[in-house]
């Protein structure tokens, strides 16, 4: 694995205004994130994990603290189309095929009929979700919608893959396969991802880094580098080092909630 | 639609049918019964102006005689389904449709006015929603009147539009289809205003982490999504668009059109001829929004998104 940071915050500060007074969202945040890397924000609601991958996606501006992506801010990233992200649901278009869904940042990069034809085919074997290109998005399940939006995600090879929460409306079975096949579609890409979650075992078993959060104020608690290996099987869940994993990160989430 | 959709539909007509006949016996007892005098028939009471103190439906009980007959005035105060019925087929099948006393042709005079002010109502209505969710000034501006334009009587508005455009030598079609298009615009405006905002967040965050313009963002997301209500505001815009063309038809005593048949019944003693055009009128209205629900499933169901009214 390289050492370059493609993402590095620096003392990020971000305070919502809302009608209740100022909510501090994000707390001094500072964070490198090396090319490559699969790391997972985790942390109760309110702690600004979601935040800080919409400040990186530059759909949220700091307050205060520096951040940049590929050296560049995040709205010149967002421009230089730096990154794909996948959303908490799939917000497929109901009126576009599956095929037209994940042609849908192709058509609006301007890549030729021919090019967006060649990607959705190849990201859609990605997602395993050959064959569904015609289909529309309410004749699929809520699993293989939350594929199509990772195949869209994908499609214009950016090398960033940010991820909020993608599969947390999923049930557990579902969500299993889905992180085998993420951890495999990672391995095979070689992006870089962050991947924003509530679960323990998610995080643990996913990330090559953890970051646990805690609220009130956002901020980063712990962050914790992953011993286990890159090839993961489902069962390795079961192992000495996965629990001594998710036990630190659960005190980490315990530590973090002292404040109420 | 399925045989049991159709069934409560029917059973409503035949309510309204049945009290439409049966209404007709005391509408008409006292002109009945005066005719009846006339022709020989030996009335109780046996002054008019006595009978005028019965409510019809005593009177018709007091002269069974006169009720086959309340069906089958010349003018009566309010006619039977079947004499509507006759009315309707002499004048739609048995007259010629340029004829001026053929319903087709006075359906026509309104159908042309009604769809060219659709067009331009909707047009407009569409045009607006756009400026009213692209641009601040005009959100603030906008819409405040476009709801006022329609707390406006439309009846004492229309004479004022077709006298000010005659008098500037805008006569025939258009002064009524501006009618049809001030009434139909406004659902349209609505309902487009309320489909193109109807993206979530979310959708409108997915096409910022692909920098896409406003441009794309309108043809892509705001425009495809609005079009469930685009096409509910259609169906409420084009009733309301041959309702203006009827209005417009009213004040001006012009010549064609349903709403110079309706004028020409009342004005004549023919009710015939002014239910006739009612009739006309609902069964246009009907057919209009139907074919409006028609094209509605299709692009619905071509869109993969199915009818959702």
């Amino acid at each position: 694995m390289n050492e370059t940071p493609v993402i590095t915050a620096k003392n990020l500060d971000l305070t919502f205004e809302t009608n209740d007074g100022p909510v501090h969202a994000l707390k001094d945040v500072s964070l490198n994130i090396n090319k490559g890397e699969f790391i997972s924000f985790i942390g109760p609601s309110g702690c600004g994990k979601t935040t800080f991958l919409r400040c990186i996606a530059g759909l949220e501006t700091p307050t205060a603290g520096e951040i940049s992506v590929n050296g560049m801010s995040p709205d010149e990233a967002r421009r230089s189309r730096a990154y794909g992200y996948v959303f908490q649901a799939a917000g497929l278009y109901p009126w576009r095929t599956i095929g037209g869904n994940i042609r849908l940042p192709l058509e609006i990069m301007g890549f030729s009929k021919a090019e967006q034809h060649e990607r959705v085919n190849r990201v859609m074997d990605l997602v395993d979700l050959g064959g569904f290109e015609k289909r529309f998005p309410w004749q699929l399940s809520g699993g293989m919608q939350q594929r199509a939006s990772i195949a869209r995600a994908l499609a214009f090879d950016a090398d960033i893959l940010l991820m909020d929460e993608p599969f947390g409306a999923l049930d557990e079975i579902v969500r299993d396969h889905l992180n085998e096949q993420l951890l495999k579609l990672w391995a095979r890409t070689e992006k870089t991802i962050g991947f924003v979650t509530h679960s323990i075992p998610e995080a643990v078993y996913l990330s090559t880094k953890i970051v646990v959060m805690s609220p009130r104020p956002g901020r980063i608690t712990d962050v914790i580098n992953s011993p286990l290996p890159k090839d993961r099987p489902l069962d390795i869940r079961d192992s000495p080092e996965f629990i001594k994993i998710a036990h630190r990160v659960r005190d980490g989430l315990r530590a973090g909630h002292v404040d109420d | 639609m399925n045989i049991k959709g159709i069934i409560p539909a029917l059973v409503v007509v035949v309510i309204i049918f049945v009290i439409w006949t049966a209404a007709v016996i005391p509408m008409n007892a006292h002109l009945t019964a005066d005719q009846a005098q006339r022709d020989g028939f030996i009335m109780t009471p046996e002054a008019p102006r006595d009978r005028q103190e019965f409510l019809g439906l005593t009177l018709a009980i007091k002269n069974p005689e006169i009720i086959t007959m309340t069906y089958t005035l010349v003018r009566p105060r309010l006619p039977s389904p079947h004499q509507v019925a006759i009315e309707m087929y002499e004048t739609i099948f048995t007259k010629a449709p340029t004829s001026r006393r053929s319903l087709v042709y006075h359906a026509w005079v309104t159908l042309s006015a009604t769809l060219l002010g659709f067009v331009i109502g909707t047009t407009l209505g569409i045009l607006l929603a756009v400026g009213i969710v692209y641009n601040r000034t005009m959100d603030k501006s906008v819409m405040p009147w476009a709801i006022t334009s329609q707390t406006i009587p439309i009846l004492a508005l229309a004479p004022m539009i077709i006298v000010i455009l005659g008098a500037i030598g805008i006569q025939g079609l258009l002064p009524k289809s501006i009618i049809s298009a001030y009434l139909s615009f406004f659902p349209v405006v609505v309902g487009m205003v309320k489909g193109l905002r109807s993206p979530d967040g979310m959708q409108l965050d997915l096409l910022r982490t692909y920098s896409a313009n406003a441009n794309q963002g309108f043809w892509k997301l705001r425009l495809p999504a609005s079009m469930p209500y685009l096409f509910a505001s259609l169906k409420i815009g084009i009733s309301a668009a041959l309702v203006g063309a009827i209005v417009g038809e009213l004040p001006t005593g012009a010549r064609a059109g349903f709403g110079a048949r309706m004028l020409v019944g009342d004005q004549y003693g023919q009710p015939m001829v002014t239910w006739a055009a009612l009739f006309g009128a609902a069964i246009t209205a009907a057919l209009l929004v139907a074919i409006l629900s028609f094209i509605e499933r299709r692009t619905l169901a071509r869109m993969g998104m199915g009818a959702t009214a």
